[in-house]
């Protein structure tokens, strides 16, 4: 073996010079700033002169989609445009981490559609004029068809940017073979005598909705002051050992395993569990509804076919088969006859499925559980910052 | 022979402008940026301000600590476990000395996310370990590994562990066996030998092993987010979920550069007493 | 003839640094010996957890995830090219750091010292830094630069290390005997130093599939295998994963076992010292 390799030059001392001679070249370059960008485009000069290409690239959440992605290639067969669908969002920060340079470059990111929960990034996209706004004169099946409750959204306000291509309850999700009680508000959350068995979100805005929820605060009104004392109420969960870990989605593996036995849950990740072991609850206190939504970067290179799918996907009978795959809440509710007419027609498990399907309130919520339910507050670019700070720190520890 | 003379320049030049541009240049960026103010939308502009060091240090100073108490805890439990392995198989293996060394690097083979997502499944409540101990009442209810900050530190002795194996293997292998047999003639029993001739000659193994596992270990994140608790954070998990999460881009490469800082003080530390021989050829 | 270390009356018990070596290596396969088992695990849903019988579709269907397909062939072709460049730009540093003496030669120690030593995570956030403030879009090419980066001292050490034990009278010799540089370059010093430069590539090549810090930082909206793998635990890893993963090893697995038995007969014994 080549012992001898580095003979001669046994001590490396540092050349302090040779650092520095290089750092100092790299300081030159390095010394001009990181440019913003926050003007809009309007919704005529943005649709002017654009047609529909034949091709379609569209950037969605894993699990979205049918294995056998049935929904596209149904879609493929009636409109002939083409689609390339990635399964690449896997968080909102992250994603817009990847997206906005190129936007703000005014390059594109490689995808015409894409599908971004309402929130924070989504209320930066919107105000940094990262989002084509939509035209509605293309849009008549959402006009048509598209539930009360999903259109004209609070996060965006005439559906100018938006519309939702699926909505999902927070709530709480419990393993009955280790809970032996009822669970049906947050304070159990609290409760010492789970400790080390609780999950919590990692999100900020879950976070944050269940600590004011606790302290009886409609996030939607809530002011500094009240993020401060719903920090403080987490920050004490934590500190006490009750919360094992905060989870992004992985929580559904540590519920059903019984890692954890009580956590903050999404809706159609606890439906489509096979274990019947975990429960779904919206808390007395309230749960919060949020929404995905598709959505058109404004550097998409084919906007007219991304309106097309959007308007495609608002037809019933389109629809349904999608729900029966996703298992969240669909936009659309005519949607659920049409599964019914699908439950009576099949047989032997896949019509207990179908039937089950159809009749859950977790898919198919009733009026009296969405007037429970609360939405995510809408935050300036200054509270949002503060927000964050505060419930950041409570995830990371600090 | 005006060639002959550049002709060493030349060869050097490619991978040495490589390294300017992607390594050290990108690393006066970082510095610049951590000195800039503003937010995503309106851009950033070059402030000189040192706010974003003394906040992020405000902030997370203890998790700084916590990083690198993790790191030297890492270390520490690599050392114990991997000098035993390594002596063995320098010195008794015999002839099958690389096939032990082979299945000690076997693992890593397997992407590194994988391992420590599999990690989470055997270490898990109810899992093969835990779970079968747990059903025989031969571990109080409330126990756990998972999500703690034991999990933490054996994810990542397990993770680095080669680091410090090969290093010491090599050292060890170094050593004249006529200096070992000069002391047991000389009446030093086992032990003796071992503790006044083997163990000083292995140190620089030890040493190189340790800042080759000390630095990635202290700096890492994902065994952090995968195998660890609320109470576990790392520096690195808030260093990246700055730069995505929070898009706080001045922020994040303050906390890079303060992590840098101190790991170069401990690499340049190394380095000067030591010199870079044994690291450079551990890592071969 | 070298005497053990150890007297043939220590030999004959049991041996308990062997006992406790072969533990440590049952330690470390441990995770491996889970991944592969649950590549057979028959899953009904979406989460791949429990044991639920014994399957082999998940080897029969492996490519029907088209996206972790795709997440897998970018990692494949991101890694051949970043070991080409890597090899190309390694064995030239590599050689000329062994064969001669010139000025810089320890400041060029010291950036492949810093290069080695640096964590990820470090690299990956000042590219970020970089990357944002000049406005390139991270992309497949961002990748490459950087994986290239953090390989090249690798492969660099590890060319010079095999390069510095050459006896340089060969190739005197073959220039006394008229061959040009390049002739000399492809029929003397390649040959001799191959090994050398086989195991840099080969580390290049893992170093560049396995990345996940670095990828992640400079990846923009490119997926590669461990960055799929990563995003997936938030859903359910599917099966596939686990079938991918024990392919790789195996293929690593057949590979070092293979190159270590090539290394075991031509030199007739396993290294310089063994006490066989």
């Amino acid at each position: 073996m080549g012992a001898a390799a580095l003979d001669g030059d046994r001590r490396c001392a540092v050349r302090r010079r040779d650092v520095l001679r290089l750092a100092g070249a790299g300081l030159v370059l390095a010394a001009c700033g990181v440019e913003g960008r926050g003007e809009r485009v309007g919704g005529d000069e943005f649709w002017a002169g654009k047609t529909r290409n034949g091709r379609l690239r569209w950037a969605n959440w894993p699990g979205y989609m049918q294995d056998d992605r049935a929904t596209i290639k149904a879609f493929e067969g009636d409109s002939g445009i083409d689609v390339t669908y990635r399964e690449i969002i896997q968080e909102m920060g992250p994603w817009f981490g990847k997206i906005q340079a190129p936007l703000a470059a005014e390059q594109s990111i490689g995808f015409d559609l894409m599908v971004m929960t309402n929130g924070i990034h989504l209320e930066r996209c919107r105000r940094l004029g990262y989002l084509a706004p939509l035209d509605h004169g293309r849009l008549k099946n959402f006009a048509a068809h598209a539930g009360a409750e999903f259109k004209d959204p609070s996060y965006d306000p005439g559906n100018e940017f938006t519309v939702p291509y699926q909505a999902g309850i927070t709530g709480i999700a419990y393993n009955t073979r280790y809970v032996d009680e009822e669970i049906t508000s947050i304070s159990q959350l609290f409760d010492p005598r789970y400790k080390g068995r609780v999950g919590m979100m990692s999100d900020t805005q879950e976070l944050g909705n269940f600590g004011m929820f606790l302290l009886g605060i409609d996030p939607e009104k809530s002011t500094r002051a009240d993020w401060e004392r719903a920090a403080g109420k987490l920050r004490a969960q934590r500190d006490s050992g009750i919360v094992r870990k905060y989870y992004e989605q992985n929580y559904v593996d540590a519920v059903s395993k019984g890692d954890v036995w009580l956590t903050m849950a999404w809706s159609g990740d606890v439906y489509s569990l096979t274990s019947p072991d975990v429960r779904f609850v919206v808390p007395e206190e309230g749960g919060t509804i949020w929404t995905d939504n598709l959505c058109v970067p404004v550097t998409a290179e084919n906007p007219v076919d991304a309106l097309a799918l959007m308007d495609w996907l608002y037809v019933p009978e389109h629809n349904a088969p999608l729900t029966e795959f996703v298992n969240y809440i669909t936009p659309v509710p005519d949607v659920r006859d049409i599964v019914a007419r699908h439950a009576a027609r099949a047989t032997g498990e896949e019509r207990a499925d179908l039937t089950r399907l159809s009749e859950s309130p977790l898919v198919f919520p009733s009026e009296s559980d969405m007037a429970r339910l609360r939405h995510y507050r809408r935050f300036s670019q200054e509270e949002a910052a503060v927000y964050q700070k505060i419930f950041q720190a409570v995830v990371r520890g600090a | 022979m005006g060639r002959g003379r550049f002709a060493p320049y030349l060869m050097v030049l490619p991978a040495g402008l490589w390294l300017l541009a992607f390594f050290l240049i990108p690393l006066s960026f970082m510095i610049s940026l951590s000195l800039q103010t503003g937010n995503l939308i309106d851009g950033f502009q070059q402030t000189l301000h040192w706010r974003n060091y003394t906040e992020g240090l405000n902030t997370y100073g203890e998790t700084f600590a916590r990083s690198l108490w993790y790191g030297f805890l890492a270390t520490v439990a690599c050392i114990v476990l991997g000098y035993p392995a390594a002596y063995w198989i320098a010195f008794r293996a015999g002839h099958r000395q690389s096939t032990y060394l082979l299945l000690i690097l076997l693992p890593y083979f397997v992407s590194f996310v994988l391992r420590t997502v599999a990690w989470r499944q055997v270490l898990s409540d109810h899992g093969p370990l835990l779970g079968p101990l747990r059903d025989h009442g031969l571990v109080p209810e409330g126990f756990r590994v998972l999500d703690t900050g034991f999990a933490v530190v054996s994810g990542l002795a397990y993770n680095f562990l080669p680091f410090m194996v090969l290093p010491i293997y090599v050292a060890l292998r170094r050593i004249d066996p006529r200096t070992v047999e000069a002391a047991r003639d000389l009446y030093a029993g086992r032990a003796q030998a071992f503790g006044r001739v083997v163990l000083p000659l292995s140190l620089p193994g030890v040493f190189a092993g340790a800042i080759l596992t000390f630095v990635p270990a202290s700096a890492d994140f994902v065994t952090a987010e995968v195998l660890g608790g609320p109470g576990d954070t790392m520096i690195g998990n808030v260093i990246r979920a700055e730069y995505f999460e929070s898009g706080a881009y001045p922020v994040a490469s303050a906390l890079s550069f303060t992590l840098t800082a101190i790991l170069l003080v401990a690499i340049f530390g190394y380095a000067r007493t030591l010199g870079t021989r044994n690291v450079l050829e551990a890592a071969r | 003839m070298t005497r053990p270390l150890t007297g043939p009356r220590v030999r004959r018990r049991v041996d308990a640094l062997h006992v406790y070596t072969l533990l440590l290596i049952g330690w470390l396969l441990l995770p491996i010996a889970v991944m592969v088992l649950f590549g057979f695990n028959d899953v009904q849903g979406k989460q791949n957890v429990r044991w639920e019988g014994f399957t082999l579709k998940w080897y029969a269907h492996l490519f029907d995830r088209s996206d972790l397909t795709r997440a897998l062939v970018t990692s494949l072709a991101i890694a051949l090219a970043s070991t080409a460049v890597t090899t190309v730009l390694g064995t030239c540093a590599g050689l000329a750091l062994a064969r001669h003496r010139f000025r810089g030669r320890r400041a060029a120690d010291l950036l492949l010292f810093m290069a080695i030593a640096c964590p990820e995570l470090v690299m990956g956030a000042s590219l970020l830094s970089m990357f944002v403030t000049i406005g390139v879009p991270r992309g497949p090419l961002t990748i490459l630069a950087a994986h290239v980066m953090f390989s090249i001292a690798f492969v660099t050490v590890t060319v010079r290390a095999r390069a510095i034990g050459l006896d340089p009278a060969v190739g005197e010799a073959a220039r006394d005997l008229g061959a040009g540089p390049w002739t000399r370059f492809r029929l003397v010093t390649l040959p001799m130093i191959r090994p050398g430069v086989a195991a840099g590539a080969l580390l290049a090549f893992v170093l560049s599939v396995d990345d996940f810090v670095v990828t992640s930082f400079t990846g923009g909206a490119t997926v590669t295998f461990p960055l799929w793998v990563y995003g997936s635990t938030r859903t359910g890893t599917p099966p596939q994963v686990n079938v991918m993963g024990t392919l790789i090893f195996a293929a690593g697995a057949l590979i070092a076992i293979g190159s270590a038995r090539r290394t075991f007969r031509r030199a007739g014994r396993p290294d310089d010292r063994g006490d066989t």
